[in-house]
């Protein structure tokens, strides 16, 4: 193994429980993540020696509080190479910063005859927001479909673009673990004059990201899922975007103005941050960044194509015919997110059986019942592994699935 | 090693591995369509209600094994009885998963029979809305068919 996975292990007090005196196994990243103790600690040691109000009071105490919550930003800006911090918007969560994408950028350009593309392989949170403004809207979806091999069919991808506005995708899916290639449908959107959205919440935690070598307009990622705690999502966009954006919430905070006929709004990144932001969890947003900068990127990511190579094979050898991988084969093309069929057993008997031996891992459609409908399948057990997960989660998986055997 | 026999009961999983009333009824049966939209299961209760009884009954869908274990269970036991006696039985059923309590009102001749095997699923509480999603579904179709 590439990394110290047994050093990292330490580091997450949750990996340490035990539960009927047994380790767990804890496959379910993809969901969300662990937190490691640099994360805790800088939230605990903020609230208890740095917390303040933000930018609203001049006392020493919330110029200081102030200053550590635009340093996280700094930092959560220079993780994913964005120019500038002011491109940086903190949301509520991923879900939040789709939302304000559709209700902002996408209410103030899209009407009646324009067309926005999105894929099969999209969470709900990429579809939804975008189905509720149409319904008002009434401008057209079109959507990219899947081959057999569970990649996106890019063959059409011209055709598709024309007239669209905004292509919207995911960079890897959260059920198949495939990771699109996401430079190049930025670029195909460009050329077709449609600004390039990025669903990052699977890619964001596991490789390293370079928005301006993706060429992307906009990028949403949540923290919990990337070691961070919930609570804080981002939205990244490029700045020209952002200033031509109208405000999506209102309130305190992303104001420069406000007399009884109006408001006039604050400058970036406080035009979307109405209200009280969670200053905690982006402190602790900060400090997992600080953490997986200490780790890098590429190390999490060689770690994850090797697991991968490991858990395909180790499942693929000991049960064969009995279990179905939904997603690529290549673990250079996916990520280390499994979804499968056992046999017949339904995923909710499946999952009720791991957990019997602590494997944790999720069962149901994932946010994506359209993806699920397209696969003919309506539910999964997934599987899903961060950089703290290792061979002995991947055997315990293996070993847990005999006992689904046997029971059922 | 494993504890859960108590949960996979022999007799539930031969209503999974063998259900019974599997299959749709044509109109004027009426159709109810029920769904669990956390997991994705889904379900169809088909009724046949002539005179105040349940003439025949009949489901359709997917879901785990218990969600179409219950459902079988459910319809080998309501099937001849009467709307207030199928009402009974849901009510008893519902207690016997705690989502309910007992107020006294059910009568003592309400009995669950096989059905109490599913009393296991109270120990892992995220699965009681599998056991239930049936007996929903046919209390809602009972509540259209006396509209």
């Amino acid at each position: 193994m590439t990394l110290n996975v047994a050093a990292i292990r330490q580091q997450f007090p949750m990996l340490a429980k035990q539960i009927n005196g047994k380790p767990i196994h804890y496959l379910d990243s993809a969901n969300s993540s662990h937190k490691p103790n640099c994360v805790i600690d800088a939230m605990s040691a903020f609230m208890r020696e740095g917390y303040a109000p933000i930018g609203r009071s001049s006392y020493t105490l919330a110029g200081e509080a102030s200053a550590a919550y635009e340093g996280a930003r700094t930092k959560v800006a220079k993780f994913i190479n964005a120019r500038s911090s002011r491109e940086v918007i903190f949301t509520k969560n991923a879900t939040e910063s789709m939302n304000l994408v559709a209700q902002s950028w996408g209410r103030a350009n899209l009407g009646k005859g324009d067309a926005i593309l999105l894929t099969h392989m999209e969470h709900h949170a990429n579809i939804v927001p975008w189905q509720m403004l149409a319904k008002e809207s009434g401008f057209e979806i079109r959507w990219v479909p899947l081959t057999k091999d569970f990649q996106l069919d890019l063959s059409s991808l011209d055709q598709l673009l024309r007239g669209v506005k905004a292509f919207s995708f995911t960079s890897m899916s959260n059920v198949l673990g495939t990771i699109n290639p996401t430079r190049e449908m930025c670029a195909a959107a460009h050329a077709a004059g449609a600004i390039a959205i990025v669903d990052g919440c699977q890619s964001v935690p596991h490789m390293a990201t370079d928005v301006q070598a993706l060429g992307a307009d906009m990028l949403a990622f949540s923290s919990h899922k990337m070691c961070g705690p919930t609570g804080v999502g981002v939205l990244w966009a490029r700045e020209e975007l952002l200033e031509a954006m109208p405000p999506f919430l209102g309130g305190g905070g992303m104001i420069s103005e406000v007399s009884l006929d109006g408001f006039t709004y604050a400058e970036l990144p406080h035009k979307f941050e109405a209200g009280t932001p969670p200053i905690v969890e982006v402190i602790g947003l900060g400090a997992a960044v600080d953490f997986l900068n200490g780790i890098g990127m590429n190390e999490v990511r060689r770690h994850e194509i090797e697991l991968t190579n490991y858990a395909y094979h180790a499942l693929t050898q000991r049960y064969g015919d009995d279990i179905t991988i939904h997603g690529p084969t290549n673990p250079e093309l996916r990520g280390a997110t499994f979804s499968f069929a056992f046999r017949d057993v339904h995923p909710h008997d499946v999952s009720q059986v791991l957990d019997q031996h602590n494997v944790c891992v999720r069962a149901g459609h994932h946010c994506a019942k359209p993806l699920m409908r397209l696969i003919g399948a309506n539910a999964t057990a997934r599987a899903s592994m961060y950089l703290y997960s290792d061979e002995s989660d991947v055997d315990a998986l293996v070993e847990a699935l005999g006992d689904v055997s046997s029971i059922f | 090693m494993s504890n859960l026999e108590d949960l996979y009961r022999e007799v539930i999983l031969d209503h999974y591995r063998t259900p019974r009333n599997r299959g749709e009824l044509p109109p004027p049966a009426t159709c109810t369509e029920g769904t669990n939209p956390l997991c994705g299961d889904e379900i169809k209760i088909f009724l046949n209600v002539i005179d105040g009884i349940v003439q025949d009954v009949r489901f359709s869908g997917h879901g785990c094994s218990i969600s179409q274990a219950s459902a079988s269970m459910m319809t080998a036991i309501v099937k001849g009885k009467s709307l207030a006696d199928v009402r009974a039985v849901a009510r008893r059923f519902k207690q016997l998963m705690t989502i309910e309590e007992d107020d006294g009102t059910t009568p003592a001749d309400i009995r669950l029979g096989d059905i109490e095997a599913l009393q296991g699923v109270v120990k892992y509480p995220v699965r009681i809305k599998c056991a239930v999603l049936g007996w929903n579904t046919l209390l809602q179709g009972l509540n259209s068919t006396d509209a």
